[in-house]
């Protein structure tokens, strides 16, 4: 668990992206071959739907241990995974 | 005889500070509103209209997001005498050229005369305003500046017959959008008369809903019922309910909440996607009916549900279930209150290949039917098949409804209500059967998708793809597939492209999602791009949606199985 722990603090922000987007594919998508980029719209392009939103929030919380309010799941906080990101970062960071 | 006005007035004047209404919104504090608040707040609405020309008897499309504005403006509609009709909000994710699309079609046919709707949206609907019908945009923020009228006098909606239509209810899409099913206030009356009592409601009673007022469910379950019979609601909005599931049972918990309606995909959703810290505490003893109601309806998500919840106090004898629409004002039938839910367990290959449902014996393969009821008072339920012909008993086929709180008319679409008649009854476009005077839920007739309770048509979203670069136009197919995993349909497009490159190929599928997630806030499950010929035709040249079904299922059914 220390480990783990230090591994993410080590976690640069492309591997952040990467591991996110990834996890959107196949698990929310269900098409792991899309690649995701960092600054293609998530939320306001409608590739997410509102259903997946909180799959989302749990897959980031099962990623990284931290924790994506529902208040905060929109187009104002966050659209795209350079923008997840740093609220990944922020939270990981503490 | 009463109308809404008259009951609503009532109220206002035997109980005037009862609590009829805990509005939550997430990150703010709960609105407790009274009936003297409720007549208050609507009757600025209601003298906005007056004061704007618009009469009784003439519609009011309101758009506006969850909140007591749209709750206002709702009543205040009414008691103006005027008919309300509530048009989904657009939100961010919505294309705002689908939504204008969607938009005229609802007022090209249903003719209103006034819109309400906030400030910022009002360039939204600038080009509506040579609209003749039309008279006035009236918008919310000004609404709000005038002071409350309470006096009854003032109200024309008092004038109002029970015959007299009192509401429009929409589906969603052009096409939803193009049908408005009209209710009179003699309808819906004797709907919660007979639904009062299927469900035995009373005064003990407090109804907790999530779901938005566009729907049936929504609108009458869990909005007029409550409000026009006395019985608290504790109401949410659909947009914070989607991001967080637990706040329903966190309602239930602290309102001690005892009826709430869900549509089949939330029983999946809620088991599946609320976190232990979320529900830590909550007690769900509360709840003496949990109603399944708005699209096909499983045995996994209850037991699911009933798995998940059962350590937080909810009872397995809460589960229900039940059959309704809105052009019954809402339910048919009823299960589940007070008794478990009856389960037909039938041979799966017999109601496949024959259609007939007989009861699970020996063979290899079973299917558990939940049952959708009884008819509820003054409802009848008949089956028949491709002719019209009454059906035995296990036998399925189309569902055919009659009662007395039948719609009025599609409004001003004599063609549509003289199509979905037949000497009295109407042709629900559903498929099932009855056994032991319990109906059973199989699927549709009518090309109907829904996904999380929420009507999608094909042809909608047909048309989207249709306007993609390097697709046939015309030459697409959209149909649904249950998922268990989910408890709801999943989105299948099928379309035929000029060149089947995989590069191109993959923009496409891309453009296709991007579009048709924008004008039906749905994902799509998988976009099947296929060459010319694959689409089977019908004789006429159409393409048949259900013979595209099952070829796709045959082909490419591992697809879907493989998760």
């Amino acid at each position: 668990m220390e480990n783990h722990e230090r591994e993410l603090e080590k976690m640069e922000r492309s591997e952040i992206i990467q591991l996110v987007g990834s996890r959107i594919s196949s698990e929310i998508l269900r098409t792991p071959e899309k690649i995701i980029t960092a600054d293609e719209p998530l939320i306001s392009s409608g590739l997410i739907d509102s259903f997946s939103l909180v799959d989302l929030a749990l897959q980031v919380e099962d990623l990284f241990g931290v924790r994506i309010e529902d208040f905060e799941l929109n187009v104002d906080t966050f659209d795209t995974l350079f923008q997840l990101s740093d609220i990944i970062l922020s939270r990981i960071d503490q | 005889m009463p109308t809404f006005t008259s009951v609503l007035l009532d109220n206002n004047k035997n109980i005037p500070d009862k609590i009829i209404l805990h509005l939550q919104k997430a990150g703010g504090e709960d609105l407790h509103i009274s009936y003297k608040e409720l007549i208050e707040g609507s009757s600025r609405y209601s003298y906005a209209l007056s004061k704007s020309g618009i009469k009784p008897g003439e519609v009011v499309v309101i758009i506006l997001q969850h909140g007591l504005d749209l709750i206002y403006s709702y009543f205040g509609t009414i008691l103006n005498g005027s008919i309300p009709s509530i048009m989904p909000f657009l939100t961010e994710k919505l294309l705002p050229e689908k939504y204008r699309h969607d938009l005229n079609s609802l007022i090209e046919i249903t003719k209103p005369s006034g819109i309400i709707t906030f400030y910022e949206f009002k360039p939204e609907l600038t080009q509506l305003e040579d609209n003749s019908a039309l008279k006035k945009i009236l918008i919310v923020e000004e609404i709000n500046q005038y002071e409350s009228k309470n006096g009854e006098n003032i109200f024309s909606g008092l004038n109002r017959n029970p015959d007299d239509i009192v509401l429009l209810q929409h589906s969603s899409g052009t096409t939803g959008l193009q049908k408005g099913v009209a209710l009179s206030h003699q309808a819906v009356f004797n709907q919660l008369e007979s639904y009062s009592k299927a469900i035995k409601l009373s005064e003990k009673d407090i109804i907790v809903s999530w779901l938005p007022l566009y729907h049936d469910m929504g609108l009458i379950a869990s909005f007029l019922m409550p409000i026009l019979r006395g019985i608290p609601l504790v109401l949410m909005s659909p947009f914070d309910w989607v991001r967080a599931p637990h706040r329903l049972f966190k309602a239930v918990s602290d309102y001690k909440g005892t009826l709430s309606w869900l549509p089949n995909f939330a029983y999946n959703f809620c088991a599946k996607k609320i976190r232990k810290d979320d529900i830590e505490g909550v007690d769900l003893s509360c709840l003496r009916a949990v109603i399944n109601c708005s699209e096909p309806m499983r045995f996994s998500s209850h037991q699911m549900f009933i798995e998940r919840f059962l350590p937080y106090g909810l009872k397995a004898s809460a589960l229900a279930t039940c059959y309704a629409m809105a052009e019954n004002v809402f339910a048919v039938t009823q299960d589940g209150i007070e008794k478990p839910i009856t389960i037909d367990e039938i041979d799966l290959e017999t109601f496949q290949k024959e259609k007939i449902a007989k009861p699970f014996k020996e063979s290899l393969q079973s299917i558990k039917m939940i049952s959708a009821g009884k008819p509820i008072a003054e409802n009848r339920v008949r089956i028949v098949d491709d002719n019209g012909k009454d059906l035995p008993d296990r036998h399925l086929g189309e569902i055919y409804i009659q009662s007395n709180c039948m719609l009025t008319e599609y409004y001003l679409r004599k063609d549509e209500t003289q199509r979905s008649l037949l000497d009295g009854w109407f042709k629900t476009g559903d498929l099932g059967y009855i056994a032991d005077s319990e109906l059973y839920i199989s699927g549709r007739k009518k090309d109907l998708i829904i996904v999380g309770g929420k009507n999608i048509y094909p042809q909608d979203i047909e048309a989207v793809i249709s306007e993609v670069e390097g697709v046939h136009p015309g030459r697409a197919v959209a149909f649904g597939i249950f998922n268990e995993d989910k408890g709801t349909e999943d989105v299948i497009v099928i379309s035929e492209i000029e060149s089947l490159d995989s590069e191109k190929g993959n923009l496409i599928s891309d453009e296709i999602r991007r579009r048709v997630t924008q004008s039906t806030a749905v994902a799509l499950r998988h976009v099947l791009l296929v060459d010319e010929k694959w689409l089977i035709k019908t004789s006429s040249g159409k393409i048949a949606r259900s013979a595209n079904k099952e070829k796709y299922l045959l082909e490419y059914v591992n697809i879907i199985t493989h998760d």
